[in-house]
């Protein structure tokens, strides 16, 4: 049994943690936060030039063809970095959405621009406050037009393409749309963590494609959706370690009442059990790499458990973050709310913990029955 | 990422699975892994126990983590753990032997003398004898260096008096590892030595505990100046304490983590499906669903943890402090799982027969045993603090009597 990446996964890793730390510090996330760039182009390049973009694209189509394994370490060091690029949008969603369902064509017209990096695609499925299902949703699509509102759309505004979940007469169904085309009008809105842009999209009657077999649309959107809570579970997972590491630094460095406060058994205590919570989700997180990388029938249930607790390990985090932080924790200047703000960005897009906890117990009923 | 047991242990775990089936009943049902601490060892309990330790000794497959020098077969411990898995398949008694094998042996083994190891290991191995651990005092529990039995020499012997708690089993064990004080003058850890003691010596008396559940697992056992013979002293004078953390590492490796297999919410689906609210089932509810989702990421997350630790086993790596956080996150758990149970309930939750309460009473039962694992063992507080000192290197606690005379040290009596 080993229950643990590979050596040669780890280099992977290894290599994408070295490369974000020279290349994208805070401050690159920051410098995104603070300006009307909605990405850090350099940032993405790189991580084209990388082949990060491509890491589950087969060489056929321009990519790496390596496995989610590879993908979900450095969607860990991603995560760890609070890179501020469109990179779950783009490769967790929409090019796993054309893997799994394009055709030949679809593949062909997508995805080696995918891997450059010259396009960049993103998935739209909410439509505004409310919880939202890929089984209830209002935007159409018929005889080849789509037509509707989604709101908000990670990454929306600096995107070429999106996957659309739309309803069909067959049923909800994935929907593949060019966000240049006529009838299509994309608007940036301002958001909880602009280190990562949002839009509001307007389809009126934009001409779309199908994407998988129609009528097939459910079980396809419900798919892409679990491989991406996995993947972005292992980005939530690496910003709640890097979260934790700063804090208990600054805990040891700062003194008080002569001692140094990572003295203090109320912090300490602190600190054990979120290292707990954040173990725990590595634990979950593996297990959903794991059940993802071998398209096991556990994989529903596997991704809902990984997703909530790496939403919650990370929101706990970055609370626990600025909280031992004290006053400093609170201002501008550090970089606590970078995380506190990332964290709750991931939390809520691809559906909220409430949400999944609705769907898990769904899955182990049906695992049950 | 490989969940399967590699060519090895497949062919070990055979060979375990063949012995066993041909030496004891598979079990039928799974078993509740987490009922009481501690539950009274009858005279036919003692006698069954015995007699599996005896079988599985004659196989040669009692103690295999021991080494092949004192009667184990050296194994691995993933071999350990595939053993103990595969024999929890099994009907068998209670094991009466977690003290000795997984703790006295292993201390004799680093301190013992040569002498001493060939009077007790072989015997403890084949479970004629049984030993016990009288190291916890009613004022020394968490801070265990701060006991107080006292042995004062005399000749050849040494004169122990006092009082030990929480000791498991005491009334038919054989022998006891003990740690006194040899002198209050001398700083805390530093005046402390460790025994051997038999268990029958005259001015021995044993008292069970009745525990919250009404299990009596546990004994308050009393030295009026009992006679301990030289020759049962482990290492030297002075030395207790050291030899006591050998015991205690040891303590957690054994018996500080809960089965993985204990964690599962199935239980909890199960009785929710079974009990109205608002009209409908419980487990239609959107807030019981939420709930126990909940409970069911944490329990997922520590069954995970326990096999990224047998992982880790497997290839060849030592579980260091951080499986601490199994028994800390497991207790509270199953803790929390269980009072929700019997909120479930309603007001019937506060029955307990076996046949008004829902699940037969298991879930009262079980609120009241499972307190006593976030105490036994290293307590919540404890393990927080290995966990904050050990894995993530914070500063150890300031003590207050550090560097005193022991009997300098101010105790409240």
């Amino acid at each position: 049994m080993n229950f643990d990446f590979s050596e040669d996964q780890k280099f992977v890793q290894r290599t994408a943690a070295e490369y974000l730390a020279e290349h994208a510090p805070l401050s690159v996330c920051r410098g995104v936060l603070e300006s009307d760039r909605p990405y850090s182009q350099e940032l993405w390049k790189g991580a084209a030039e990388l082949g990060w973009l491509g890491t589950t694209i087969p060489e056929e189509y321009g990519g790496c063809g390596l496995g989610y394994l590879e993908l979900a370490v450095i969607a860990e060091e991603v995560g760890r970095a609070l890179a501020p690029i469109p990179f779950g949008s783009s490769v967790y969603l929409a090019t796993e959405a054309l893997l799994l369902g394009g055709s030949d064509q679809q593949k062909q017209r997508y995805l080696p621009r995918l891997a450059s990096g010259e396009i960049i695609g993103t998935f739209a499925l909410a439509e505004g406050p409310g919880q939202c299902a890929a089984a209830q949703v209002a935007t159409r699509f018929e005889r080849g037009v789509l037509s509707g509102t989604k709101l908000p759309v990670l990454d929306g505004s600096v995107a070429d393409f999106a996957v659309v979940v739309a309803r069909t007469e067959r049923g909800p169904s994935l929907v593949l749309v060019d966000l240049g085309a006529e009838g299509v009008s994309v608007e940036p809105v301002s958001c909880f963590d602009p280190s990562r842009s949002q839009a509001r999209i307007v389809f009126n009657d934009a001409p779309a494609q199908q994407l998988g077999e129609p009528g097939a649309g459910l079980a396809l959107a419900e798919r892409v959706i679990d491989g991406a809570a996995v993947l972005t579970a292992f980005e939530q997972f690496g910003g709640a370690a890097r979260a934790f590491d700063i804090t208990r630094q600054y805990l040891l460095e700062r003194y008080a009442f002569g001692r140094q406060i990572a003295s203090f058994q109320a912090i300490k205590h602190r600190l054990a059990d979120l290292w707990c919570e954040i173990e725990l989700t590595r634990s979950n997180c593996y297990y959903g790499a794991w059940a993802l990388s071998q398209g096991e029938a556990e994989l529903a249930v596997a991704a809902a458990v990984a997703r909530i607790a790496a939403s919650d390990a990370f929101s706990k985090a970055t609370q626990e973050m600025i909280q031992l932080h004290g006053g400093v924790g609170y201002t501008w200047e550090y970089d606590c709310h970078l995380f506190y703000r990332r964290a709750k960005l991931l939390a809520l897009s691809l559906g909220s913990t409430s949400s999944w906890k609705r769907r898990l117990m769904d899955r182990l009923s049906a695992a049950a029955a | 990422m490989d969940f399967n047991d590699t060519p090895e242990e497949t062919a070990f775990r055979a060979q375990a699975r063949a012995w066993l089936g041909a030496n004891a009943t598979p079990r039928t049902t799974e078993g509740s892994e987490y009922e009481s601490l501690g539950e009274r060892i009858g005279k036919a309990e003692l006698a069954a126990a015995k007699a599996w330790q005896k079988k599985k000794a004659d196989a040669g497959w009692a103690c295999i983590q021991w080494p092949r020098a004192f009667g184990g077969r050296d194994a691995t411990p993933i071999q350990t753990v595939i053993w103990s898995q595969e024999e929890s398949r099994f009907k068998t008694p209670p094991n009466i032997y977690l003290i000795g094998h997984g703790m006295a042996g292993p201390t004799l083994m680093i301190h013992g003398s040569p002498e001493q190891q060939r009077r007790w290991l072989p015997r403890m191995l084949s479970g004629e004898e049984v030993w016990c651990q009288l190291f916890s005092e009613p004022n020394a529990g968490s801070d265990l260096a701060g006991l107080r039995m006292s042995v004062v020499r005399d000749g050849d012997y040494w004169v122990a008096n006092g009082q030990k708690i929480w000791t498991t089993g005491a009334q038919f064990c054989d022998w006891g590892i003990l740690v006194a004080r040899h002198d209050p003058a001398l700083a805390k850890h530093s005046g402390l030595t460790y025994f051997v003691v038999d268990m029958r010596s005259p001015g021995i008396e044993i008292r069970p505990i009745t525990q919250i559940d009404g299990g009596q697992g546990f004994n308050e056992v009393f030295f009026t100046d009992v006679r301990i013979p030289d020759a049962n002293r482990i290492a030297e004078v002075g030395e207790g304490w050291r030899v006591a953390i050998t015991t205690l590492m040891n303590e957690r490796a054994s018996v500080g983590t809960l089965s993985g297999g204990a964690f599962g919410t199935a239980d909890l689906i199960d009785l929710a499906a079974h009990l109205e609210l608002g009209g409908a089932p419980a487990l239609a509810n959107e807030a019981v669903r939420e709930k126990i989702a909940s409970f069911h990421v944490v329990a997922k997350g520590i069954e995970l943890t326990g096999r990224r630790i047998i992982s880790d086993l497997s290839q060849g790596k030592m579980p260091g402090p951080e499986a601490s956080l199994m028994k800390l996150l497991g207790a509270k758990l199953i803790q929390d799982m269980a009072a929700y149970a019997m909120d479930l309930q309603g007001e019937a939750g506060a029955l307990s027969g076996k046949d008004d309460a829902a699940h037969q009473g298991r879930w009262q039962y079980r609120y009241l045993a499972i307190s006593g694992f976030r105490i036994a063992g290293g307590t919540d507080e404890v393990l927080r603090n290995i966990i904050a000192e050990r894995v993530l290197g914070l500063p150890v606690d300031v003590r207050a009597d550090k560097g005193m005379a022991f009997r300098d040290i101010p105790s409240g009596a």
